[in-house]
């Protein structure tokens, strides 16, 4: 199996603090891969660092063929596999659950209006929101909104799908509607990686759990794992979240 | 072919002073009238109110430059014959400044939160007591630094004051581009005197704004 | 008081009035286009070029500011003239205007473009959209819409101000009121004339610019809250 992510012991630093410690994991096609661990263990910057919105110092990272640690990386190129979903959303706030959707298979694919529209009728149906095409990103919920910015990455066919923290912000009961469409992509055969605080929604849905501490990955294993961990960092952290 | 000499920049030098003063009388006497308006605009009194807009619409929608016209033909027409420049110029440039600062000034006590109002209300103080030591205190602050940024419109719009016979900085320049006729020196050296006075008024404003920004954040 | 006003002797010259309203229309949309293109570009320049650019374009914007319109104009005409191009008064008010109202659009502009959140760039930047293509759809299309009211007030100020450009006699409302009441000798009822004509026009011009914004921002016109 052919790794479309691979990330081999990548280092990183704010300043004069060290984030990322030498941090090596792979994710495979169609797998889905939870990445968790306490704030500040780095794991939100590793996804970034996948995705070339951070640069790295050390190490080498593979995404889909593309080598993101070396600097003449085409990054255009990169984020045309990539899709990438924020725990803030970042829609665009002057154009319509549609128009945000419509805009980068315009200007990247150059998509005709008409499919482009298509396209996002499609996608939209697909987490569950057709019926919201002409609503902007402050006439819908917070679920409603990352919905879109889920539909809005998948519109550009992504070869692979990074999830920062995608419900965070948001009410219990507006986190269910957005885990329920991921689940559904995970099911479609989307690889995915995501970084997430949701450990039942990790247990159920992850192949693959990468657990991390002091920006480096401590523990690895399927889903499974979180029942029974090996180290004591996890195991406190898996208690403390239960 | 006479050149500027020591002498024209010493011309120029009181035609700045008299700038300074023509936006001196334009800052203070907008600042009564445009005060006075703008307390008239938020007043209970709807008739009181809509006289007041109207006239801030009317100088906000007519330009300086004919507001100094109507002045200095309007005071012909009352039947003095011969208006002391300064007094057309310092009435035309007071109604211009009044009706900007009118409304700077409103916006800023209009931004001082509802509650303050019903806060003072409750506490059982009388219109007059709750303007003076809730609200207006409160305003001053919020006002300053617009207030400064538009008297950098004032110093420059007396420039206008030329058109009524007034002599000050563009003026003594016409006088002495008439004389030695080098148009680009002359009015690069009066820009630079305008922005001698302009920019620190400029600066100020902005670090004010500043200041504003930090203290509400 | 013994004047008697007299309207009436005006009344001949309706077709000079009507003409002067038209030419400073004119003077002022060819100003207010070509200043929001200079003012955008400054404002792209000043947020995102080189620390030279940004200190040429910083300079630019301090010098209009803090000196009169007036004297900008006397510079343009008089200044090109010394250098042995002869201008039509038009093309100097013109060319003055521009430069003025470009300095006050880049900083209306530039605020508005520092209001974008970065997380937009980023979201932007992750979707593969270029540099071009990020600064148009989702840095300036939204700053514009946000800034656009302070965009108006100033055009509106810029056509009242196109007034002055009657002292190098550009052809507009003003000269044609400085002509006429040197030839009818009533000059108070010619600039009550004129002065009620601009209080139209700024009406017409904000009316404009409100028409312009309904069509432009889609959002503001079916939700009515600000970006």
């Amino acid at each position: 199996m052919s790794a479309v992510v691979s990330l081999t012991n990548v280092h990183k630093r704010f300043g004069a603090v060290k984030v990322l410690n030498g941090v090596s994991f792979e994710v495979g096609r169609g797998e889905v891969a939870a990445v968790i661990g306490q704030s500040g263990s780095g794991k939100s910057t590793a996804l970034r660092c996948i995705n070339a919105l951070e640069r790295i110092e050390e190490g080498t990272i593979e995404v889909c063929g593309h080598a993101v640690h070396d600097p003449k990386l085409d990054r255009r190129a990169l984020r045309r596999d990539v899709g990438i979903v924020f725990q803030s959303y970042n829609l665009f706030p002057h154009l319509t659950a549609e128009q945000n959707i419509m805009l980068a298979p315009m200007c990247v694919k150059s998509l005709s209006k008409a499919d482009a529209r298509t396209l996002a009728q499609d996608v939209l149906a697909r987490v569950g929101l057709a019926e919201k095409a002409d609503h902007y990103p402050e006439q819908l919920s917070g679920g409603q909104q990352q919905r879109v910015a889920i539909a809005r990455s998948l519109a550009m066919q992504p070869k692979l799908m990074l999830f920062d923290e995608v419900t965070s912000a948001l009410d219990p009961q507006l986190t269910g509607e957005v885990l329920k469409v991921m689940e559904d992509l995970a099911r479609g055969g989307m690889t995915m990686i995501l970084v997430t605080h949701e450990m039942s929604f990790a247990r159920k849905v992850a192949t693959k759990v990468v657990y991390m501490h002091r920006g480096t990955v401590w523990e690895t294993g399927p889903g499974a794992m979180l029942d029974d961990p090996q180290t004591p960092e996890l195991r406190k952290f898996v208690g403390g979240e239960m | 072919m006479p050149t500027f000499t020591i002498v024209h920049l010493e011309y120029l030098s009181w035609a700045a002073l008299w700038t300074i003063g023509l936006s001196a009388i334009a800052f203070l006497g907008g600042g009564l009238l445009g005060f006075a308006m703008a307390l008239a605009r938020i007043s209970p009194n709807r008739w009181v109110r809509n006289a007041a807009a109207v006239y801030i619409q009317i100088i906000q929608g007519t330009p300086l430059l004919i507001l100094l016209f109507l002045i200095y033909f309007g005071v012909a027409i009352l039947g003095f014959n011969r208006v002391p420049a300064i007094l057309a110029a310092g009435v035309g440039l007071t109604i211009y400044a009044s009706g900007f600062l009118a409304e700077i000034w409103r916006g800023c006590i209009e931004s001082v939160p509802k509650t303050q109002w019903e806060a003072a209300e409750c506490l059982a103080m009388t219109r007059w007591q709750r303007m003076t030591r809730v609200i207006l205190p409160q305003a001053v602050k919020i006002a300053t630094p617009s207030t400064v940024g538009f008297m950098v419109q004032i110093v420059k719009n007396t420039s206008l004051a030329s058109v009524v016979g007034f002599i000050e900085l563009s003026q003594a320049g016409k006088v002495i581009n008439n004389s030695i006729f080098e148009p680009f020196k002359i009015f690069v050296i009066v820009a630079i005197f305008y922005f001698a006075i302009c920019f620190p008024l400029s600066t100020w404003s902005r670090s004010l704004e500043r200041k504003l920004n930090v203290g509400r954040r | 008081m013994s004047y008697r006003f007299d309207f009436l002797a005006l009344l001949p010259y309706w077709r000079e009035f009507a003409l002067g309203v038209w030419l400073t229309l004119q003077l002022s949309a060819v100003a207010t286009v070509l200043g929001f293109a200079l003012g955008t570009l400054c404002a792209i320049g000043r947020a995102d070029g080189s620390p030279w650019v940004r200190a040429v374009i910083a300079t630019y914007v301090e010098v209009i500011r803090n000196t009169p319109l007036l004297v900008q104009i006397f510079l343009v005409y008089f200044g090109i003239a010394t250098l042995g191009i002869h201008l039509s008064a038009n093309f100097a008010a013109v060319a003055a205007l521009v430069v003025n109202v470009g300095a006050y659009t880049c900083e209306i502009v530039r605020a508005g473009i520092e209001s974008i959140h970065k997380a937009q760039l980023e979201a932007a930047e992750c979707l593969g959209l270029s540099r071009v293509q990020t600064y148009w759809h989702v840095i300036l299309r939204p700053a514009i819409e946000r800034v656009y009211p302070a965009l108006t007030s100033q055009y509106v100020l810029l056509m009242l101000a196109s007034s002055i450009t009657s002292q190098i006699s550009a052809e507009e409302l003003t000269a044609v009121a400085n002509r006429i009441q040197s030839d009818t000798f009533r000059s108070f009822e010619t600039y009550i004339v004129v002065g009620v004509l601009y209080l139209a026009l700024s009406m017409v011009v904000r009316l404009g610019f409100m028409g312009f914004g309904l069509v432009a921002f889609v959002r503001r016109r079916k939700l009515g809250t600000p970006l």
